[in-house]
């Protein structure tokens, strides 16, 4: 085994027995990326000296606390003080923030690595990484798939053995649905649990951080460490954080889960179902109550999503303007085609599409009939989800209705590309914690299995993914790269 | 003004909040910084900086809305109202839009006498854009800078009905906004440094229509006198307009101080649509009863109240009392004063009188002077003890207003104590009768006159200093002693 | 519902965007698709449902007064297109 490719818990224990080095280890991430990132594409920044300097420091202190010397990724939409944050937007192509995100901050104080900041859809805005303004990211488990978006970079980055973890940011399925597509475990925690400063906002009301990462036990070790009240978010909560490592005892016994009838209907390729429903029949067995429910709402939640994403996305991309950061139209003449010309230039199709999407839907004489309208929709989702959780303790259901489809092939077709989303976003309509477990494969591609839990009971989310993971060994399989 | 038409104002004043730092980050809010030192990513509007509310902008929220005697809702929230400008960081400014903090309320304004009260729609908190440097005029400059040392800056929007008649209400409104706002402690409401600012809505109609007529807004309304001027400007104009039968526009125009007259500000652009939207990155705002009766029972007292203890305390007249009231400043002046001193009218008389005039001349608020309630009380001693006149009392103030040295220190260096000695004075005033025995005749003879040409002959010999009583007295025995 | 070319033109002036009459075209034909979509939300009643304003039960959410360090002025405009004295600098606003 190569340092690169073990976990995080893994790399803890050679780090206190002695075994290695925080410089070996980030050494050998180095030379995976450099081995592998012309097939899989998944940095916009690789940070190589700054990492170096960085595990030679950690090293230096002789022990090894917490998260010390361990690589990390960030997505390129996560504010890092003085290296390039890009958002994968020729907008932000020079940034260099001068802040740093309260999640890259605490990983940081842990002593964790900065490696480089990863690929993703613009802005946020896709679910292929198709739509990064640099290049595509490739599916390691095939490099002519795409590995799912926005944070497709991070997923695929920990698939392919780059970094032993990575965050994310989720908005509508942005970490679960790549990471199902990649085959690695991706927590959106509940709206609230983890803090948004320094994440560049796409859609601030549905936005939340996560972590992708290897398996269960280091995406519960990871969140640990960035959950928790920050008093530069007023949406994170000052609510105490349960020990989620503590918590994984790999039992499910009298545990009741929910599957949603609607998430396994039209539209559910049948091998994901399949793999899905044996899923629920190992939880039977490890001694879990399963019963079939209903959220009668949900094929509503995607329309509803697609207005008021826009929406809030159409204010949170207003602050690109040429005036204070980014590019700018030098040839203007006036402020206004100042502003227009650096909007056209710097903003690619997705992004503009959604910023007169959300425009239009709050513009006079249609915020009721859109914005307004799907506010309550959203009312009817979340309530939908509540009913639910009085007689359950999680839902589980597919992460998406397919495997990862092939690059290129869903370009043009808008509401296609939308559908990979339809199951994840209900989640993030009703604020709740959602989880991708890897839960088998077809057609030599990963399928992802979703945990949703109650609001801010990530605890159980993890308990149960924990248990399912220890009783199959899906996420031990590794994609093979071509090594050069 | 025609008679015919009949004018219609509502104004919308934007009153800077009197807190250390800005609505939604710690930045500093003080005046006159050097350009973008006090910014931070939050202000600047930097992609993933989010805001976090500042306790002490509700409080003073609050504080405004009931002394405007608003309801204060229950809950209110935050929404972004959202424009383009390149003063305005983020593309959209955070205010309340649907549930603002304060509603319905109302100002009392005196107008010749008449009461008359105005009706206050609704009072709002947003945050302030940054400022925009032109060379010269906006219209002609070739390039502008942007500081946002005053982005994010707390302001309070009150907004009035379209209650007002004439540009006299308008400012009358405006003035006694402005003595609410400085009494209750919410804001510093200077207008010089942007921290009172007025639009108007004006329109004109003829009288009894019910309709309001085409509305325009006027911005850059720096001085009462300019709210004033702007107003007359502009119903002038629509009236000539609605004579000729030319169209009015609804539109925005700006002050021009130089010419004295309203320009238009429309731009190619076409009509604004602010698509407000509950802003996500805050939670809503509950305020509870405890909390306004809070805030209440801190309230210190408001003008009207004070003009009331004014009047029954002091037994001073209403006229008195309506400017001792003007600002809280002015107040405290008299109450120093008058706790030391007990003739409150006489106190009343000087600061209505030679302050204020010194006040208006070197165009300073009264807490800008030198003058200090102490000083004052001392000098109105020195009058009643008799060591300077009233006459040499007025030159005492306005040394003391310019320096800031007590009366004594004055009276000393200037040798200006009164003459009440008869020693001194007889002497001087035999001489002055010896040498002019002509009009020593014309007095015999009963001219009035007489008289008064030898007290300035006495006084302008001691430079003033001569004890008038004293001088009279003498005077009178000299002359009558003469056969 | 279906986005006129109008209609489109006025949309990307609110939100400053320069659009070529392809763009025009393609964008007004590809929002008409997102926007029937949306109308399926028709299908569902929503009278007499709230609007969900805010997904988390909390409110009043404050910081004190107090002052803190602003950031270093060059740093606030280290990534500025274009500054003059401290100064942000645009074009000519009319």
């Amino acid at each position: 085994m190569e340092l690169y490719e073990l976990t995080v818990h893994e790399l803890q224990e050679l780090l206190a027995g002695g075994i290695t080095s925080s410089a070996e280890i980030v050494k050998s991430v180095l030379a995976r990326i450099d081995a592998v990132e012309d097939q899989v594409k998944s940095f916009i920044t690789v940070t190589r000296e700054q990492a170096l300097d960085k595990a030679r420091q950690v090293d230096a202190q002789g022990s090894y606390q917490g998260l010390a010397g361990i690589p990390m990724g960030l997505k390129d939409n996560i504010c890092t003080r003085g290296v390039k944050t890009t958002c994968a937007s020729r907008m932000l192509a020079d940034f260099i923030p001068p802040y740093e995100s309260t999640v890259s901050r605490r990983l940081d104080q842990q002593g964790s690595v900065l490696v480089g900041k990863l690929n993703m859809d613009e802005f946020a805005m896709g679910s292929s990484t198709e739509n990064s303004a640099f290049f595509a990211t490739r599916n390691p488990w095939d490099l002519t798939k795409v590995p799912g978006g926005s944070s497709g970079g991070s997923a695929a980055a920990v698939a392919a053995g780059q970094i032993p973890f990575s965050l994310g940011s989720d908005t509508g399925g942005s970490i679960r649905q790549p990471a199902a597509y990649c085959g690695v475990v991706g927590m959106k925690p509940t709206y609230g649990r983890v803090s948004r400063w320094g994440v560049v906002a796409y859609a601030s009301s549905l936005d939340q951080v996560g972590v992708l990462s290897k398996d269960v036990r280091d995406n519960a070790m990871i969140m640990q460490i960035i959950a928790g009240h920050d008093p530069l978010d007023s949406n994170c909560v000052d609510l105490a954080v349960p020990d989620y490592v503590a918590g994984l005892d790999g039992s499910v016994r009298g545990m009741r889960i929910a599957y949603p009838r609607e998430y396994f209907g039209v539209g559910v390729n049948e091998s994901v179902r399949d793999l899905v429903m044996q899923a629920l029949k190992k939880y039977q067995e490890l001694g879990a109550i399963v019963e079939e429910a209903s959220l009668p709402h949900s094929e509503y939640a995607l329309p509803a999503y697609y207005l008021l994403g826009p929406a809030e996305a159409s204010a949170n991309l207003a602050c690109f303007d040429g005036v204070r950061f980014g590019c700018r139209d030098n040839t203007a003449e006036n402020v206004v085609d100042m502003f227009s010309g650096t909007r056209d230039h710097g903003f690619g199709d997705e992004v503009k599409r959604r910023i007169m999407l959300g425009t239009f839907a709050l513009s006079s004489g249609y915020y009721d009939a859109y914005y307004l309208n799907a506010l309550k929709v959203r009312r009817l989702i979340a309530n939908d989800f509540t009913k639910v959780f009085n007689d359950y303790d999680i839902i589980i259901a597919p992460t998406t209705p397919t495997t990862a489809f092939g690059l290129g092939e869903q370009r043009g077709d808008l509401l296609t590309i939308y559908m990979n989303d339809v199951l994840t976003v209900p989640v993030n309509m009703a604020g709740l914690p959602g989880i991708s477990i890897p839960c088998g494969f077809t057609g030599g591609l990963p399928v992802g299995m979703q945990i949703i839990g109650k609001a801010f009971d990530e605890a159980t989310v993890y308990k149960a993914a924990y248990a399912f993971e220890q009783n199959t060994d899906f996420h031990t399989i590794k994609p093979q790269l071509g090594v050069r | 003004m025609s008679p015919d038409y009949e004018i219609v104002i509502g104004l919308e004043v934007h009153a800077e909040l009197k807190t250390q730092t800005k609505i939604f980050c710690s930045c500093s809010t003080a005046f006159g910084a050097e350009p973008n030192t006090q910014t931070c990513p939050i202000c600047a509007g930097f992609p993933g900086a989010l805001p976090v509310l500042n306790r002490q902008v509700v409080d003073l929220a609050i504080r405004a809305g009931l002394a405007l005697h608003c309801e204060i809702p229950a809950m209110c929230k935050f929404d972004r109202k959202n424009y383009f400008y390149p003063d305005l960081p983020h593309g959209y400014q955070v205010s309340q839009f649907d549930f603002p903090v304060c509603k319905q309320g109302y100002l009392d304004i005196d107008i010749e006498g008449q009461k008359k009260r105005v009706g206050v729609t609704r009072a709002h908190m947003e945050e302030d854009a940054g400022k925009l440097v032109h060379q010269g005029d906006i219209t002609t400059t070739p390039f502008s800078l942007v500081d946002l040392n005053r982005s994010g800056v707390a302001l309070l929007e009150i907004v009035s009905e379209p209650d007002m008649r004439s540009a006299q209400e308008a400012r009358a409104y405006l003035e006694k906004l402005r003595s609410m706002l400085l009494f209750a402690g919410v804001s510093d409401c200077k207008m010089q440094e942007g921290s009172l600012r007025c639009d108007a809505n004006v329109s004109v109609r003829p009288f009894g229509q019910q309709e309001f007529g085409t509305r325009c807004e006027i911005k850059n309304l720096n001085s009462f006198r300019a709210l004033e001027r702007a107003i007359e400007y502009e119903a002038k104009r629509h009236m000539e307009a609605l004579e000729d039968g030319t169209e009015l526009f609804q539109e925005t125009r700006t002050w021009d101080e130089e010419k004295q007259m309203t320009r238009s500000m429309r731009s190619k652009e076409e009509a604004h649509d602010y698509r407000y939207f509950p802003e996500p990155d805050l939670p809503p705002l509950f305020i509870s009863r405890e909390w306004v009766d809070e805030v209440r029972a801190a309230l210190p007292e408001m003008p009207e109240q004070a003009q009331q203890r004014l009047m029954e305390v002091y037994g001073l007249p209403e006229y008195d009392a309506a400017l001792l009231t003007l600002t809280p400043e002015t107040l405290d002046f008299f109450d120093r004063c008058v706790q030391e001193y007990p003739d409150a009218k006489t106190i009343a008389n000087w600061m209505m009188g030679e302050f204020s005039r010194l006040l208006n001349q070197t165009n300073q608020e009264i807490g800008d002077s030198h003058l200090t309630p102490d000083h004052l009380v001392q000098m109105l001693r020195l009058v009643d003890d008799g060591t300077i006149s009233g006459k040499i009392a007025k030159t005492v103030l306005e040394d003391m207003f310019n320096s800031g040295q007590s009366p004594q220190e004055i009276i000393k260096a200037k040798g200006l104590v009164q003459i009440s000695d008869a020693d001194t004075l007889l002497p001087l005033i035999e001489d002055i009768v010896g040498a002019n025995p002509k009009v020593v005749e014309d007095y015999k003879s009963g001219k009035g006159k007489a008289m008064g040409f030898f007290v300035g002959q006495i006084m302008k010999a001691t430079k003033g200093q001569a004890n008038p009583a004293l001088v009279n007295e003498l005077l009178k025995k000299v002359l009558d002693s003469i056969q | 519902m279906a986005l006129t070319i109008k209609e489109v033109e006025h949309v990307a002036q609110l939100a400053r965007l320069k659009l070529t009459e392809e763009e025009k075209v393609k964008f007004a034909q590809q929002l008409s698709t997102v926007l029937d979509y949306a109308d399926t939300l028709n299908a569902i009643s929503t009278e007499g449902v709230e609007p969900l304003i805010h997904i988390l039960p909390i409110r009043n959410v404050f910081r004190e007064d107090q002052r803190k360090p602003s950031m270093e002025r060059e740093e606030i405009l280290a990534n500025a297109p274009l500054a003059e004295g401290f100064q942000y600098k645009v074009p000519k606003i009319m």
